[in-house]
């Protein structure tokens, strides 16, 4: 079925079968594999991307649903090659990961909270990332980071890149 | 991290991961993200029933499907490959990728499909038509180990892969002559370490080169060893890609069966093939479960809680094939006193094979478990003498002054401040005020307990736990290498040997090698070799690699060091000792002006050959393989070894409350002390400690692979397996303690599995604690709400009654 998608600011057109997820879409046809499959039955939130502004699980929406949407994956989020978002920064300042697996849906997640609030408590962190799993770092490390970017965010007077 | 004055120039300092680049960018080469041209995909049949022998498995119905490649059923394969190595003498008790003639457990792999996606692989999946007869079956490990059980392999005659009594020191003496004695019984309930990456494997056959190339998900010793053998491959026609990022492992990936299945295929097919585990492949047939163990335990002691002998009888109910599971047994031999001084401990050891899923090795290889009952042993002694269970510990504990300490069972502890790290953590937390905070909750209505654990993280692992339970393997060296290359501009790449599953060892590395150099880690390139340009790994596993990898590369920045002094010294024409290293420079220590620049060395080395020592190689290149620090010995013929080197230690402090309505647990306070000697990055271990923690809250109170009496498996998703996410892990307040080891070069010590060894023990201290107003204990793990609520209701029934 072809499909029109607005990914990262740029239009794409595939042809998918209307069964096929966005994310088996955006990883398989698109080859942006910063989203991940990890339960694909909507509950670990690697797989997370922002629609609309909105993040979401890939694993549970259909390529097809994404027509007419804007999404933004991890691949959106970095300003220039080498060059990391203010956030993602902050994420290798504290360490906010190991394996890297759930990293891009947390920092997803984590961006669409600071979008929406500059000075976050440190219970509405926990509530904006409670939907990703984290399997390596107890999250200390996860939160710290949202909180130094959030810290870092508000002394700059421009936002972060992209706001979707 | 610590008091003591830097002694390094980047150890023990904050410093970035080096890693972290790539993955807060999407950028992590993981097996999933990797496509060969023409690569193919395989999904499952598995097996409804907990035992059945397989009548006929029927693909011709898939086979004409579009775009099916292939089906593929147990016969073919067995017949095709080796066996699957088994770690214990139970020969009849074989293992292949696919179920070969029965079928052993529910979700158990039957046959494989090979299609051109994976949807419509598991389209023609769904088509494969397997006929069953239904054999008997038990799930129970205490069932199982009865004479009259129905054995998962009949050919080998009975469930008991591993049944062994050991006994140090004067046990029975010991009992007889203490005043007082107790005993207890108590389960660590099935679950395991559940990464939120399932395992992945893609390989690919070149027939004209003969090599077959592997990318995995993997975290495995020997790996490349165990594919060529299964295979009937020489070793150096597997090529497996250790650049792979693991996402996440703990210990359980090693998806030798899976590897071995998609191999076959490739070679079989001629095409890439590749196949990653869905959740539900990964959660029942994945074979990555981890143990579950039935203790019972006696324990003598005298009226102060001095614990003089212990005897402990762990049943493991290991699953449906002996995979290297009941080693998980062994390794708590290495520290099953804990940090205590107990004089004598009888330990019987028994697998059992059960209709249920198979093991893997779980983060701390079974000692958390064994902690778990010592911890328990612990309290129990406190409750029964009406002590206070920290005093009782405090008594029971190996003091500074007397380390190196041999324990019964033949290893000598490294190093340790028990007594200190415990002050400070009680100091920190203010146990006062601890106890307040319990007593100012239980008088609000809610039930509210406070938990201790003081535990050993056996590290530097090695495998003397294979010839201490199988006597017929007497194998024992367990070393990891570096490389290190300086090239012909001066650029610096070091070379390990292994995968990485989020351990930073790219950092460890860097790290290590810029400190012995004094150069910038930042500077130095960590690359992954692939196995046809390896040297010796036995990977991550056992909290080894600060020790090894850390040693490895240490050892051979020294060695380099060393080469580019002497060629100083030669062109300076000057003695060696007569020179200084300053951050790469070659000076004179009398004549600072005599010297030599990092880039002059470099230059010698590579392209002024008449300049260089008569004899000695041109290039900057050298390399170490590190031995197990006092590792290699065979056991003793009175089953004493010396298991892992260092012992890191931990003591946990928690405040739970509970709601007695619904029986929901909730943290109020979590305090950890934390001792693993130098600390070679501190965002690292801090991050593993925290990690293991929040996995230890998993195992103490959520995750379990529940099973019914029909041998169905009840908890297969995320829905059911419930991890612990933001919410359920609170803010935790973390000490530490710095005693290095003397076995080490930095005195550092292992911190992998940290956290984890206590937190499961703390919690359920915590638990029994807060309902021993009602006159109840928990003797299970994991404690969910329901198992609580139910036992909280039934005691206040029973109180009503009164």
């Amino acid at each position: 079925m072809r499909t029109e998608l607005k990914i990262n600011g740029k239009s794409h057109v595939v042809d998918v079968e209307p069964r096929k997820s966005l994310l088996d879409c955006l990883r398989e046809d698109l080859r942006l594999v910063g989203a991940h499959a990890g339960c694909e039955h909507g509950v670990c939130g690697a797989c997370t991307v922002i629609v609309d502004g909105t993040p979401v699980r890939s694993c549970l929406m259909l390529a097809v649903q994404a027509e007419g949407s804007e999404v933004v994956t991890i691949e959106g989020i970095a300003p220039a090659p080498g060059e990391l978002s203010i956030l993602q920064d902050a994420f290798c300042e504290t360490h906010g990961m190991q394996c890297g697996f759930c990293t891009p849906g947390m920092i997803l997640a984590a961006h669409a909270l600071l979008r929406d609030n500059q000075e976050p408590t440190r219970e509405e962190i926990v509530e904006a990332i409670s939907g990703n799993i984290c399997r390596c770092t107890g999250y200390d490390q996860i939160i710290e980071a949202v909180a130094l970017a959030a810290r870092r965010m508000r002394g700059r007077n421009a936002p972060d890149q992209v706001s979707a | 991290m610590s008091a003591a004055p830097r002694k390094f120039r980047y150890i023990s300092s904050d410093r970035r991961v080096l890693e972290d680049r790539r993955f807060v960018v999407g950028k992590g080469n993981f097996v999933a993200d990797i496509v060969r041209p023409n690569m193919k995909h395989v999904a499952l049949v598995f097996s409804p029933h907990p035992a059945a022998r397989i009548v006929k498995v029927d693909g011709s119905e898939a086979l004409k499907m579009p775009g099916v490649q292939y089906v593929l059923a147990g016969d073919e394969l067995a017949a095709a490959i080796q066996p699957m190595p088994n770690g214990m003498p139970t020969p009849e008790v074989k293992r292949y990728p696919l179920a070969v003639g029965q079928a052993r457990y529910v979700g158990e792999w039957i046959a494989a499909v090979v299609a051109d996606t994976r949807a419509l692989a598991e389209d023609a999946a769904e088509k494969v038509k397997v006929e069953y007869e239904p054999l008997p079956f038990v799930v129970d490990g205490k069932e199982a180990f009865k004479k009259d059980a129905p054995p998962v392999h009949p050919a080998h005659g009975s469930n008991i892969l591993l049944d062994k009594t050991f006994v140090w020191g004067d046990v029975e003496g010991d009992f007889a002559a203490s005043p007082r004695k107790i005993s207890f019984s108590q389960k660590w309930g099935r679950s395991s370490t559940v990464p939120i990456e399932t395992f992945g494997v893609i390989a690919e056959w070149d027939a004209w080169r003969e090599v077959l190339d592997v990318w995995a998900s993997i975290q495995m010793p020997k790996y490349a060893d165990q594919i060529a053998g299964s295979m009937r491959l020489p070793m150096n026609a597997v090529r497996v890609h250790q650049d792979v990022d693991v996402g996440g492992s703990y210990g359980v990936k090693r998806g030798i069966k899976q590897t071995v299945l998609v191999c076959y295929l490739a070679k079989k097919l001629n095409m890439p093939v590749r196949l990653i585990e869905d959740r539900l492949d990964n959660m029942r047939g994945g074979d990555a479960h981890g143990p579950e163990r039935n203790f019972d335990v006696e324990i003598a002691f005298d009226d102060s809680g001095i614990i003089r002998s212990m005897k402990m009888e762990a049943l493991d109910n290991v699953g449906a094939y002996a995979g290297r599971s009941p080693f998980q047994l062994g390794k708590p031999i290495g520290a099953i006193v804990g940090p205590y001084k107990i004089k004598s401990v009888q330990y019987r050891a028994i697998a059992v094979t059960s209709n249920k899923t198979v093991q893997e090795a779980v983060r701390a290889f079974g000692q958390s478990p064994t902690n778990y009952t010592i911890e328990r042993a612990l309290d129990e002694v406190a409750w029964a003498l009406n002590l206070d269970r920290l005093e009782v510990r405090r008594r029971n504990f190996i003091q500074p002054h007397e380390f190196p300490y041999l324990i019964p069972s033949g290893t000598t502890y490294d190093s340790g401040d028990y007594p200190g790290l415990v002050n400070k953590v009680a100091k920190h937390a203010d146990l006062d005020a601890v106890y307040a905070e319990r007593d100012r909750l239980r008088a609000e209505g809610l039930l509210a307990g406070v938990g201790f654990a003081s535990c050993l993280e056996p590290s530097g692992g090695n495998s003397a736990f294979e010839p201490l339970l199988n006597r017929q393997n007497k194998t024992t060296t367990w070393m990891d290498s570096c490389r290190i290359a300086v090239d012909a501009l001066g650029t610096i790449t070091a070379t390990m040997h292994t995968t990485s599953a989020g351990q930073g060892h790219e950092t460890l590395v860097a790290t290590v090698v810029g400190e012995a150099l004094e150069i910038a880690p930042e500077k130095i390139r960590v690359s992954r070799a692939h196995t046809l340009d390896v040297m010796p790994s036995n990977s991550p596993v056992g909290s080894r690699m600060a020790i090894m990898l850390g040693g490895a590369a240490f050892h051979a920045a020294n060695k380099l060091k060393h080469k580019m002094m002497t060629i100083a010294a030669h062109d300076l024409g000057v003695s060696l000792d007569d020179l200084v290293w300053n951050e790469g420079t070659v000076s004179g220590k009398k004549n600072p002006d005599q010297k030599l620049t990092w880039n002059d060395i470099v230059l010698i080395a590579h392209r002024h050959y008449y300049r260089m020592p008569e004899d000695m190689e041109p290039g900057l290149t050298t390399q170490h393989v590190m031995q197990v620090p006092n590792g290699g010995k065979l056991p003793t013929d009175d089953d004493r070894i010396q298991m892992y080197p260092c012992f890191s230690f931990e003591f946990h402090v928690v405040l739970m409350s509970i709601d007695p309505d619904i029986g929901k647990p909730e943290f109020r306070r979590y305090v950890i002390g934390h001792d693993c000697g130098t600390v070679i990055n501190p965002k690292i271990v801090h991050g593993m400690t925290m990690g293991g923690i929040a996995h230890g809250i998993g195992a103490a109170l959520l995750e379990e692979f529940a099973y019914d009496d029909q041998g169905q498996l009840l908890t297969q998703s995320f829905m059911d397996y419930l991890l612990p996410s933001a919410h359920e892990v609170p803010k935790i307040e973390a000490v530490h303690q710095v005693t290095p080891s003397p076995l080490t070069v930095f005195g550092q010590k292992g911190s992998g599995e940290s956290g984890y060894l206590g937190a499961p023990a703390a919690i359920s201290s915590a638990i029994n604690d807060a309902l021993r107003p009602l006159g109840i204990k928990m003797n299970s793990l994991p404690l969910k709400i329901t198992k609580l609520g139910d036992a909280i209701a039934a005691a206040r029934a029973k109180e009503a009654k009164q």
